[in-house]
């Protein structure tokens, strides 16, 4: 098992709020991690921590260290964008831009100058087609992405992201807005991504970090309680807080 | 009675009010736009929009005042825009919010509010005296410029704050830099609503009166422009002008030129509604 990402004594304030408290964790690569525990205890904050998204908070403050195969992505000498092209995320709520497909899809592509159409086309498919939307879209890819359903929406985000090309998969309940059908698409599609993907999940369904996560973590109120393999945690876990949330008998 | 029931006697009494508060807006507005038609519309054909002015009222047109007029408006809108949309994007996207920004902002509000005949006579200071711009074209146009220049930034800045946060989070989330993030995504997702503010601040400028007359544009001009630099003069000033007269005949042209003039900024309001509607479908 290789070490992918990994938080080093991790404290994160929004002002005076203290969001996350001496995180120290491992993710491992190629893989999928679920980040679970109630609302507010920190998932989104960590989660964006491995992008630089929370940058734009004006009142975030972090220390600590954040590595990504060993580098620290806080040093001065690190560009973001960069960063942000090796480390994809997918939202909560689907957020095509107001654009066609392709458009949607190339984009990430075109920010970085690339004109070439034939390569364009090539991604833009192969893109499509890990993200299992090829088949439903291939014949109208100037439609605009708004006029899809929102779990086509969600998989043209996931496509968007797929076809930078980052070795990292970022994705804060990409489901909580999905039917049940949608959602087992998008499910799958992660399982079959994590060959070449590390995958880091938010999810407040506990069947679904029981179904596709290989490692889970819990926290609670800016506490990391416990990481271990998934199985582990569901059937096993060392802490009783874990325990208790799983089982459901708490908040 | 009971409270439902009083409550909706209130809602009834309150509906016709309101029906009463708006067809007296809209009855002047008829007889206004009636009065008008009926005394000018016979009056509009092709030679009163191709003639020069004269002192025979039946034989004077608007040909200097509306070629004014569109070279007022065109000039007005190479000057404002660049500046009004780009001045609106650095407030909105980079200026820190800070004291400097904060005193930017009450101020641009404020200028939004002064009376158009202190910028004429800014213009006048500015651009006929110090710039040496004279009662030109030029200097027309950047008076009304500085006119609707706080209107362009106000639309700029509520078109790019309508754009969901979720469209620059994706496109810093795939690596976009910020000026990658404004061009590509922010916008063209707000043209809709930044063009809206720039087509109705243009139709402003199109009906003002007041600083042009201040910064020296003439009442009777014999020629059209053929530069930025020659005197010029604009339909409400011709408006004006033979309204001010005490011949039956030239009140009969006025009225001929409102006409021209409600057309011409009925159009401009009714593209700007038609952009606005496109523009709130494609967001939503
Ligand atoms: N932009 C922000 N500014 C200030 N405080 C914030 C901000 N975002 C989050 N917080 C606070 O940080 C804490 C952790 O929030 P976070 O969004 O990471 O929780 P979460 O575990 O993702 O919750 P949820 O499951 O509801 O999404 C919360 O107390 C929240 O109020
Ligand atoms: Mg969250």
């Amino acid at each position: 098992m290789k070490i992918k990402l990994e938080s080093k004594n991790v404290d994160v304030y929004y002002d005076k709020l203290k969001a996350l408290s001496n995180i120290n964790m491992i993710i491992p690569e190629n893989a999928v991690t679920a980040l679970i525990g109630p609302s507010g205890c920190g998932k989104s904050t960590f989660l964006r921590l491995f992008n630089r998204m929370n940058d734009y908070i004006d009142s975030f403050k972090l220390s600590g260290d954040v590595l990504i195969d060993g580098q620290n992505i806080y040093e001065k000498n690190i560009l973001v964008d960069e960063l942000r092209k090796n480390v994809g995320m997918v939202f909560q709520k689907p957020n095509p831009f107001p654009k066609s497909i392709f458009d949607n899809v190339a984009y990430g592509l075109k920010i970085q100058g690339i004109k070439d159409k034939e390569f364009l086309r090539k991604r833009v498919k192969d893109a499509l087609v890990q993200a299992a939307l090829w088949d439903e879209v291939k014949d109208d890819l100037n439609k605009s992405a708004l006029s899809l359903s929102g779990g086509q929406q969600q998989r043209v985000c996931i496509a968007r992201t797929l076809a930078v090309e980052p070795t990292i998969l970022l994705m804060d309940e990409p489901t909580s807005a999905l039917d049940p059908i949608a959602t087992t698409k998008v499910e799958q599609l992660i399982t079959s991504l994590k060959e070449k993907y590390t995958i880091v999940i938010v999810t407040h369904n506990m069947q679904q970090a029981g179904r596709i996560s290989d490692y889970t973590s819990f926290f609670y109120m800016g506490d990391l309680i416990e990481f271990d393999k998934t199985d582990v945690i569901f059937t096993n876990p060392k802490q009783k807080q874990t325990e208790n949330y799983i089982t459901g008998r708490f908040g | 009675m009971n409270n439902g029931k009083i409550n909706r006697v209130k809602d009834t009494i309150f509906k016709y009010v309101g029906i009463l508060a708006c067809s007296i807006g809209l009855i002047l507005l008829a007889i206004f736009i009636g009065n008008i038609l009926i005394d000018g519309f016979s009056r509009i054909d092709l030679d009163f929009l191709t003639s020069l002015p004269s002192r025979k009222a039946e034989k004077a047109g608007i040909l200097t005042a509306w070629s004014g007029s569109l070279w007022i408006v065109v000039l007005t809108f190479f000057i404002s825009v660049p500046i009004g949309v780009c001045a609106g994007i650095y407030l909105e996207e980079y200026g820190k919010k800070g004291r400097l920004t904060n005193l930017l902002e009450i101020n641009i509000s404020n200028l939004a509010g002064v009376p158009s005949i202190i910028y004429g006579l800014l213009g006048l200071e500015i651009f006929v005296r110090l710039s040496k711009m004279g009662s030109s074209v030029l200097a027309g146009s950047f008076t009304l410029s500085l006119l609707i220049l706080p209107i362009i930034i106000v639309a700029t800045r509520e078109a790019l704050r309508a754009v969901p946060s979720s469209i620059r989070a994706a496109s810093y989330g795939l690596g976009a830099s910020k000026w990658q993030t404004i061009w590509y995504q922010v916008l063209p997702a707000s043209s809709g609503g930044i063009l809206t503010g720039v087509i109705l601040a243009i139709s402003r400028a199109v009906g003002e009166t007041a600083p042009l007359i201040v910064v020296g544009a003439l009442a009777y001009v014999p020629f059209t422009p053929k530069g930025i630099m020659d005197e010029f003069t604009v339909l409400p000033i011709q408006i004006f002008n033979w309204v001010s007269r005490p011949q039956h005949e030239f009140s009969i042209n006025a009225a001929a030129a409102i006409i021209i003039l409600l057309i011409i900024t009925f159009a401009l309001n009714g593209i700007a509604v038609y952009f606005r509607n496109k523009w709130q479908k494609k967001l939503s």
